[in-house]
């Protein structure tokens, strides 16, 4: 016996792998003509255990105060040996899961996989896609950069219009009135303890929940498959799906690869705070869609403040979203032509106002 | 500013017979509208309605904070073309309204009294118009009297009038030339602001066009055999640069070298002196350079010899050197020791910018590729401060001293070369690195791709 085949034997007597073993054997995974969306959770995640990987090894090298924050980056980038990668993987990376994150959670808008058993399984998505704009946020202030520190003005000024909580929230996010080297270690700390923490436990009930239901069938597929029933087709998850899932991954690493090399994340300009704010300030491409709105909207919209009436909007429009399967019960005919409908506008909002933001300046 | 005699509050002698005539004009429309006023409103209507509305006037009057004296030239002379017009407004705008002078601070009369006659009378002091060769006297009244300006400023001067008297103005004044300018041509007389409130006429952004006014008029200046181009020169210097184009309050005009109240042009041992008040080192090194001799013995004065005055242009590192562009060649020609010296230090200044900018473009395409360069960048700076020590040092004339400047920059151009290269070297291998790391991803994807297509291939007599 060699020595792999004792030390599986050992652990088997221990742990019942034998029993694990045989479940991935038998996990399946429908196959139809809309199996390859799928694949962006797998990617989502794969992104995501870069971030962590790339993020710890930046937290060797970062300071977290305003002083040193953006020499630090700057040191990373410069004298760190493969600095440079590690922090524009990290940067690139961290944009592609949003991204990723933003296909996978329309992919299961259009595919209606958050009907019926699925709705903790979407809920705790957005949350972790909340928490993925979140750490986005939190992340771009870091390097302490002119663009960063502005662009962190900007959005928390604009947190803190919401309504009875919005002074609140804006010192609670700032660590006082203004954003200052407060602003800074609490962004480091949101960024690298409290979010990783939830995000942590939201990802286990997620993929505990995506494995407990298996994946979900499109409705005009499983109606095909029980009018045909010799048509339905499946794929075992080990090694078939995984496999596939596993070039996924390869591509977007190759990308990242790319990315890194021909667009390196630039470092830019020390934030100086007493400097006046620079033009063309911008948040991150992902939130650029409600900026250009908040932009666009007038000052006053009959008795209300047009910036407070939108982060209504937005705020009332993304609580809707988030509770999509409780009030979406598979009724058909007009309600969920609304629905996909909805789903449409909101996805074209979202790309032709980012689009237009980007155009517009 | 200076007003021509024509359109001038205070008419020079040039136009004297034709203000003497206006004035008796403006005296008849004044003994017309006061008469006007003296025959009130008509019918009972009317005195209500007057009444009420010096009710009004009393009560908001009272209300106010601070209580005005009665200022009743204006309420005829506001009503009048110039010369014996004034802008209410403006006057009102003036530091002196400001400060609660009235019109009869300067001319005397009672200003509190309606009656015409009254507020005008000999009596009460009234001197009407006030001679040029007067006003700085009676400027000189008030702003040369400490204790009395100590009262509004403290810090303001009061040494203007003595000034004056020393200037080619004042002298000239007391020779009896009224053409010159007195306080009123260059500060207004009844729209003076600050010097340092933009409207005034002596804020350093239009000191140039208050002097030009009488220095660039030919047919003003006729009979005073001087240049009046000095406007049109100055406007294309570097200082007129810096002051207009680049609103730099601090960079030169004319007050800045002439003096102001003592105005006069420096003379030949001065000039470098005036210079040196902004450009210390220059002179410094100047003043050790083998030209402080040269120039004294040839009686040519510092700075101007090779800058010029009025017409000051950017030098360039082409000012320098042997060509037809060089200063130097002025005096210099081929053989002499200066010629060989000009041609050595112009190849350092040379040398070091062609080196910073060698240096610049490598870091900036390392830079454009995404490499950081930042701190060498940065570094690059030092140089750029060596270059422009050289630039300075060129004053003492001597290439040794020019060279320790350019020898400290060449070291630092040196490093960021080095360092550009080894960004971008860099670079190069992180595009190889990049290329086998997808050539491996790529072998990746195929190996998985047949490894799923051989797991997928039904064996033979297995079926799917």
């Amino acid at each position: 016996m060699s020595v792999w085949q004792n030390a599986q034997k050992w652990l088997d007597e221990r742990f019942g792998l034998h029993e694990l073993r045989e479940f991935m054997e038998h996990k399946t995974v429908p196959q139809h003509r809309y199996s390859h969306w799928y694949f962006f959770g797998g990617m989502t995640l794969f992104l995501f255990g870069i971030q962590v990987a790339t993020g710890i090894l930046l937290l060797l090298y970062y300071r977290p105060s305003p002083n040193e924050a953006y020499e630090s980056v700057q040191y990373i980038m410069t004298q760190v040996r493969f600095g440079w990668l590690i922090r524009s993987i990290h940067s690139w990376s961290a944009n592609l899961m949003i991204f990723t994150a933003a296909v996978h959670m329309f992919s299961v808008f259009f595919l209606k996989a958050y009907r019926k058993p699925r709705e903790l399984t979407w809920l705790s998505g957005m949350l972790l896609l909340f928490l993925a704009l979140g750490f986005g946020f939190s992340g771009y202030l870091l390097p302490w950069n002119t663009l960063s520190f502005f662009a962190t003005k900007v959005g928390t000024d604009i947190a803190g219009q919401a309504p009875i909580i919005g002074k609140w929230i804006l010192v609670f996010l700032r660590g006082g009135e203004d954003v200052t080297g407060a602003t800074l270690t609490r962004f480091f700390g949101f960024h690298v303890a409290v979010l990783p923490g939830i995000a942590t436990v939201l990802l286990a009930i997620h993929i505990l929940l995506v494995q407990r239901f298996g994946m979900s069938v499109p409705p005009s597929v499983e109606a095909e498959w029980q009018a045909t029933p010799s048509a339905r087709h499946e794929m075992r998850f080990f090694p078939n799906f995984l496999l596939r899932e596993l070039m996924a991954w390869y591509v977007a690493l190759a990308i990242l690869g790319g990315l890194a090399a021909f667009k390196p994340w630039e470092l830019g300009v020390k934030a100086d705070p007493f400097a006046p704010a620079p033009p063309g300030i911008r948040p991150e491409w992902y939130f650029m869609f409600m900026f250009q709105t908040l932009k666009m909207i007038p000052a006053k919209i009959w008795f209300l403040e047009g910036e407070l009436l939108g982060i209504l909007t937005f705020g009332l429009a993304f609580l809707l979203w988030v509770l999509l399967p409780f009030f979406d019960r598979g009724r058909g005919g007009r309600a969920q032509r609304f629905i996909v409908g909805a789903g449409v506008f909101a996805l074209a909002y979202v790309v032709v106002m980012t689009f237009y933001a980007y155009v517009a300046k | 500013m200076r007003m021509s005699p024509s359109s001038s509050g205070e008419p020079g002698p040039s136009g004297a017979s034709k203000g003497k005539r206006r004035v008796r004009e403006q005296r008849t429309k004044l003994a017309c509208v006061v008469k006007r006023c003296r025959a009130g409103h008509p019918g009972a209507g009317g005195v209500l309605g007057a009444l009420f509305v010096w009710c009004c006037l009393f009560s908001l009057a009272a209300l106010s904070l601070e209580a005005q004296a009665k200022n009743s030239c204006l309420d005829c002379h506001s009503k009048f073309d110039p010369p014996l017009g004034i802008n209410a407004e403006d006057f009102g705008s003036s530091v002196h309204a400001q400060k609660g002078l009235l019109c009869t601070s300067c001319h005397g009369g009672d200003s509190s009294s309606d009656d015409m006659e009254r507020a005008m009378s000999k009596a009460a002091g009234f001197r009407g118009h006030i001679e040029r060769s007067q006003v700085p006297a009676l400027c000189g009244k008030c702003h040369s009297d400490a204790a009395y300006m100590r009262g509004f400023n403290p810090s303001l001067r009061t040494d203007q009038f003595s000034q004056y008297q020393t200037s080619m103005h004042g002298k000239m004044l007391a020779r009896g030339d009224t053409h010159v300018a007195v306080c009123v041509d260059c500060h207004t007389a009844h729209t003076i602001h600050p010097p340092n409130d933009p409207r005034s006429s002596v804020y350093p952004a239009n000191v140039a066009q208050t002097c030009a006014h009488c220095h660039a008029n030919a047919e003003y200046m006729k009979g005073y055999k001087i240049p009046t181009n000095q406007f049109a020169l100055y406007s294309t210097s570097v200082h007129h640069d810096a002051i207009a184009v680049r609103g730099d309050l601090s960079a030169p005009t004319c007050s800045t070298c002439h003096g102001s109240h003592g105005a006069a042009p420096p003379g030949v041992a001065s000039v470098e002196r005036v210079c040196a008040t902004c450009h210390v080192f220059q002179q410094q090194l100047f003043d050790s350079s083998p030209h402080k001799v040269a120039f004294a013995a040839m009686g040519a004065a510092g700075c101007i010899t090779c800058h010029g005055n009025h017409a000051i242009q950017h030098p360039t590192d082409d000012s320098i050197g042997t060509a037809n562009t060089a200063f130097c060649v002025k005096c210099h020609v081929d053989g002499d020791a200066g010629y060989t010296a000009a041609a050595t230090i112009h190849t350092g200044l040379l040398k070091l910018n062609q080196e910073i900018e060698r240096s610049d473009e490598i870091l900036g395409r390392a830079q454009n590729a995404g490499v950081e360069v930042g701190p060498t960048i940065l570094a690059l700076s030092e140089a750029r401060d060596d270059l422009t020590k050289a630039r300075v040092a060129t004053h003492s004339a001597t290439p040794e001293t020019v060279q320790q400047d350019t020898q400290a920059g060449l070291k630092v151009t040196d490093k960021a070369w080095q360092a550009g290269q080894v960004a971008m070297r860099e670079l190069k291998y992180r595009r190889q690195g990049l290329a086998v790391s997808v050539a491996a991803i790529l072998l990746v994807l195929v190996a998985l791709a047949l490894l799923i297509r051989k797991i997928e291939t039904p064996s033979p007599g297995e079926t799917r």
